[in-house]
């Protein structure tokens, strides 16, 4: 610990300016040192009576508070200790909020959680329009509630409707929503956020203050009334069940939080966050998602940060949905994108379909027209190699064919510099044969992309035993810079993702052949945590991937004596690519009801139109087991370096339920022998697809756990 | 002039440009800063130049939108090169890029830069209308009413007719005409023919309907999409290659009625696009890394009183470059001039193969010299290409290159008329 203060007080006209400034810190955490200095500024606050009020301003240059330090809950194991800690900043904000003196905050940059709590006890808020400035409570993404007032003082200030809009999701607020729901009583620009803030106190001294209700009168009404809001609160509830079919505890607590609040009024409701927050902070979701953000962490770190290369020019090959999807998230950072198809149209198109997206920014005033131009400059639509030769990592995201994907290695060997890395963005091609014949095979590596790689947060790198530590290095970090988590993995068949994803589509299409239902199918998984259903996932990726994929990776399972269906490659024959034809498991018609409607016909290749009905319990244990056994073998053969890369690439990357802290922390949780025993069962029931890998074995004769 | 300084050289390393389009066409919805930062960025496309090599951007626009009137800047700073680079907009009417172009070969010359950006732009299909003088005063005027009842004088004064908009024509400043009727005027003095005019202008389009039947220009375009992707532009879309003398002679005059000789036949039209290049000092570029494809030599400027010898300004400006360069008319390989009209075309040529004319206004002895029309704008010009004013600099520059590797030639000369009298002319070197 540095013996350096956080907190600088300087007196400006009777005004006392606090300024947040953790030393050698990025940016500011609410922590025990921090509430500490606080209270001890506070108490001189209260008694110096040559101050007229107070300004919060952060010393960072893009930062308020980032929030609560997530550390301070892992020192805490009971609900009552963490529901003392929700207490203790209780305590400090109400006497900021009760306080006669105006305690003004001055935000710019990034406010989260804790931090955002104290704004909102804070007497009036001055808001920066600078484009790093979002206000948020993202607490509910970890598994929490914000335990500092947030659920209350939050829809008082905004309203109840407005306020679980950014509770619910976690969502961020720009300085312009700030403006319009209220929440910042001035925004203004950040050279002028302190002295701003200095004239709000001088003009609140001594006053009471009201702050505007910028509801509509829709709002006013139905918040105005009991009645009114527990329409509100049962409709919020209802539309929670249905997105974490009641998976995810935290939403609902924030729900009742802030329904309890406004029945018993503000000081029982604080009370009862303190509660609640313990409550949730102790759960096993909650230390899950919390793991997982560690996890995400640790994943930024470059396994050879010295070896990290300049990348200032990318080339992508194959302007489709994933060329320009990874386009797209690489001009996001400044980086020109020569983006590569067979003809120009094709390359425009890729370009168009970014502008798109970039459009939809500038309307929801996320970036100014003049940014979307910017970027676009970045895309360089093209046909041809020609200039190829000044291009440091090339990404290919062309057809999953091994021949073609040769060829283009020799095309870009010739085409690019000595130092040219080439990557492939293939999901199953092992990228040992997509380099053997390279004649630089150090510099080739897999990147492995999901889709929309606007959204899916996880990148797959894929080493092989010839990739050069540097090639891994600035591929690493041109993940990390596009916002990516990235995990690296070894080069085998289907890398790990892919790999784990196959025997639980498998197990799908070996139900549906048992005469289960698709319905049933993608219901059951849904329930279980999985943002998507199997079935609903083969007419996502298509059909034919799904296909190509078990092709590429069968004779591994049964030389393990797997029963592998060979449903999908029928299909494929049979015309059925999914979403992409509008032949798939459903029906794709256009101007469709909002309710997908399951294909019946399909049905013909799975025994007849009959369905009988399932254990949903059964589903979810065939498929789980047969993915979270696939990850063991994963570890056992090295292709996993670590369980953690495993549970981090299977819920970011395939949507493994994040609550279950992915294949390896699920399984430490349920008890790894118990999980045995399951496979057990199932192996004596379905066959030697459920034998349990030799390494599952071990663990469990040893009573070990994959995370200690 | 320091020894290290005389010894540098200018080097053309590639340029680009868009489509030239119709007025009113599919580049009506965008502006001339869309224009001009498709070209600068289809030109980092082309080159993969790294935005460090550039130390400076000059860009050129006649017609310029208000709201962009350094537009050379704004195209810099949305083009995904370093803030840190300055950027000029120059205007010189028709050779404005040509400005652009000479500003930097100077800038290098001189040692003050190395690496620069030139080209321009312009969107004909969008120019500025303003409102007339007396409505233009009275709303600037409200600026400074302080009470509600100011604005019961606002109408006081003003007649229905002051609130229509002006609509700018494009004509001469100083003499009022239009660049038509003086062109006319022009053609008539020095005894250029209706029919000589039509077979320019017919020569003109069958010359861009081959070369871009043969994709000859594909190395000087970049496809732009258009309407959300619906549309993808590849090629000029002013050039008639069905074209016949028989047609064009069955055209009205359009300037000077009913005499007149220059028509909608025989004149270039209003156009949109942009172009953009890259130019650097030679050792530089080669340092860097890149192929220069030539160098540029030698420019003259001239002017002359606008009226009827408004555009007759490559007839004084080419003598005088080859002068500088001592060259004459048979060392250049191939001609590149802008056409602005059919007759002025034929004026310019007749003038500069002319004993009388070399005598009288050139104070030389003999003729400058016949181009001879085997070598003159092969690949069509502006008659048939188009003429966004700010951009034919650079598209002259780049197609002459292109054509000396293509054909295998050693020197490029440019030419170009402007209004205002003025000319200018360039000669160019292949690189090898």
């Amino acid at each position: 610990m540095s013996s350096k203060n956080i907190l600088q007080t300087e007196i400006n006209d009777r005004v006392a300016i606090i300024t947040l400034d953790t030393p050698d810190e990025k940016v500011n955490k609410l922590d025990e040192a921090l509430i500490e200095e606080f209270s001890g500024f506070l108490e001189r606050f209260k008694k110096d009576e040559s101050i007229e009020g107070a300004v919060l301003i952060s010393g960072k240059e893009e930062n308020f508070i980032a929030g609560a330090d997530i550390e301070m809950f892992k020192t805490r194991d009971t609900a009552d200790e963490l529901a003392e800690l929700s207490r203790v900043g209780h305590n400090i904000l109400l006497q900021i909020e009760g306080s006669p003196k105006p305690v003004v905050a001055a935000i710019n940059g990034s406010c989260m959680g804790g931090g955002t709590e104290l704004a909102l006890a804070c007497h009036y808020r001055v808001v920066s329009d600078h484009s790093s400035t979002k206000i948020g409570l993202p607490e509910v993404k970890l598994g929490l509630l914000p335990g500092m007032g947030g659920t209350q003082r939050l829809p008082r200030l905004i309203g109840i409707q407005k306020a679980l809009g950014y509770m619910l999701p976690g969502k961020n607020m720009y300085s312009y929503q700030a403006r319009k729901t209220g929440f910042a009583n001035e925004v203004v620009h950040r050279h002028a956020l302190r002295d701003a803030a200095i004239k709000a106190v001088k003009k609140l001294s001594g006053k009471t203050i009201k702050n505007p209700d910028k509801r509509s009168l829709f709002e006013k009404i139905l918040e105005g009334n009991p009645l009114g809001r527990k329409i509100i609160f049962s409709q919020a509830r209802k539309r929670t069940l249905g997105q974490t079919k009641g998976n995810y505890p935290a939403p609902l607590k924030i729900i009742e939080s802030v329904a309890y609040g406004y029945e018993h009024g503000l000081e029982k409701g604080i009370k009862n966050e303190s509660t609640l927050f313990g409550e949730l902070a102790v759960s096993p979701e909650s230390r899950a998602l919390v793991q997982l953000f560690f996890g995400m962490t640790a994943a930024k770190k470059n396994p050879h940060e010295d070896k990290i290369r300049d990348v200032k020019n990318i080339g992508v090959l194959g302007a489709g949905l994933m060329g320009s999807g990874i386009t797209e998230v690489s001009i996001e950072q400044g980086i020109h994108v020569w983006l590569k198809d067979q003809s120009i149209d094709d390359a425009l198109k890729g370009a168009e379909a970014i502008r798109k997206n970039l459009d939809q920014k500038v309307n929801k005033r996320i970036i100014s027209g003049f940014e979307r131009d910017e970027k676009l400059s970045l895309i360089h639509p093209t046909e041809a190699y020609n200039g190829f030769g000044k291009i440091d990592l090339v990404i290919e995201a062309v057809f999953e064919d091994l021949n073609l994907k040769q060829k283009i290695v020799g095309e870009i060997e010739s085409a690019g510099n000595e130092q040219t890395i080439f990557a492939s963005n293939t999901s199953s091609l092992p990228i040992t044969d997509i380099a053997a014949k390279a004649k630089r095979p150090e510099n080739i590596i897999g990147m492995h992309y999901f889709s929309p790689v606007q959204k899916m947060p996880l990148l797959e790198i894929i080493k092989t035993k010839k990739t050069a530590d540097w090639v891994i290095a600035t591929a690493h970090n041109i993940g990390v810079k596009q916002g990516k988590t990235v995990i690296v993995v070894n080069d085998g068949p289907g890398f790990y993702t892919t790999r784990i994803l196959a025997p639980f589509m498998n197990e799908a299409l070996l139900l549906l052949e048992e005469g289960a239902s698709i319905e049933q199918l993608d219901k059951a998984m849904k329930q279980f945590g999985f943002p998507v259903g199997p079935v609903a996932l083969f007419d996502e990726v298509g059909i034919d991937v799904g296909a190509h994929v078990a092709d590429v990776l069968s004779d591994k399972f049964e030389t393990r004596g797997a029963k592998t269906s060979k449903k999908a490659r029928e299909l494929v024959e049979a015309g059925y690519k999914g979403r992409k034809n509008r032949k798939g498991f459903y029906k794709y018609e256009s101007g469709s009801k909002k309710k997908k409607e399951v294909n019946e016909e399909i049905y013909s290749f799975f025994g007849g139109a009959e369905r009988k009905n399932f254990n949903d319990d059964e589903i979810q244990q065939r498929l789980t087991l047969m993915m979270v056994n696939e990850a063991v073998y994963c570890l056992q053969e090295g292709i996993l370096e670590r369980a953690a890369d495993g549970d981090l690439g299977a819920i970011l990357g395939l949507g493994f339920p994040p609550f279950l802290g992915g294949p390896f922390r699920y399984m430490d949780h349920t008890g790894v022998e118990i999980i045995v025993e399951r496979m057990n069962s199932l192996q004596k029931e379905h066959g030697d697809r459920f034998k349990a890998a030799s390494l599952l074995l071990d663990y469990s004769k040893d009573g070990k756990k994959f995370h200690e | 002039m320091s020894i290290h300084m005389k010894s540098r050289e200018v080097a053309f390393i590639d340029g680009v440009r868009t489509p030239f389009l119709r007025a009113q066409t599919d580049f009506k919805n965008l502006s001339a800063f869309e224009l001009g930062r498709i070209a600068v960025s289809g030109l980092i496309t082309k080159t993969v130049l790294d935005g460090n090599d550039v130390d400076h951007l000059y860009y050129g626009n006649v017609i310029q939108d208000i709201n962009t009137s350094n537009i050379a800047r704004e195209i810099t700073l949305a083009s995904g090169l370093p803030d840190s680079i300055p950027a000029t907009t120059v205007s010189m009417a028709c050779i404005s890029s040509n400005v652009a172009l000479t500003s930097a070969m100077n800038a290098i010359l001189t040692a003050q830069i190395d690496g620069a950006i030139v080209g321009g732009v312009e969107v004909m299909s969008d120019i500025p209308i303003r409102f007339r003088k007396k409505f233009r005063q009275k709303l600037l005027q409200t600026q400074r009413y302080r009470k509600a009842t100011d604005w019961l004088g606002f109408f006081k004064g003003l007649r229905p007719s002051d609130l229509l908009p002006e609509i700018p024509s494009i004509s001469e400043f100083s003499t009022g005409e239009t660049m038509g009727q003086s062109c006319d005027k022009m053609t008539a003095k020095f005894g250029v023919t209706r029919e000589e005019q039509d077979q320019f202008a017919a020569q003109s389009h069958r010359r861009a309907a081959e070369t871009t039947e043969k994709g000859l220009l594909n190395d000087e375009i970049i496809p732009v999409s258009v309407n959300g992707g619906k549309t993808i532009v590849k090629q000029d879309n002013g050039i008639r290659g069905d074209t016949t003398v028989e047609k064009l002679s069955s055209l009205k005059p359009a300037f000077i009625k009913p005499h007149g000789t220059a028509t909608a036949g025989n004149s270039s039209f209003l156009t949109d696009g942009a172009s953009a290049a890259f130019i650097m000092e030679k050792e530089a570029a080669l340092e860097k890394g890149y192929k220069p494809k030539a160098i540029l030599r030698a420019f003259s400027y001239v002017a002359q009183r606008p009226g009827d010898e408004l555009l007759i300004g490559p007839a004084f400006a080419v003598p005088k470059v080859l002068d500088e360069m001592n060259l004459s008319m048979d060392d250049i390989d191939l001609f590149e001039f802008h056409e602005a009209f059919a007759g002025q075309m034929v004026t310019v040529l007749k003038a500069l193969a002319s004993d009388h004319f070399a005598k009288e206004r050139l104070s030389r002895k003999k003729k400058v010299g016949e181009v001879p029309t085997e070598k003159l704008n092969c690949r069509g010009g502006s008659l048939s290409i188009g003429h966004p004013f700010g951009a034919t600099g650079i598209r002259l520059v780049t197609t002459a290159v292109n054509r000396l590797i293509h054909e295998d030639g050693r020197f490029a000369l440019i030419a170009a008329c402007a209004a205002g009298g003025q000319g200018h002319a360039l000669v160019i070197e292949r690189y090898e």
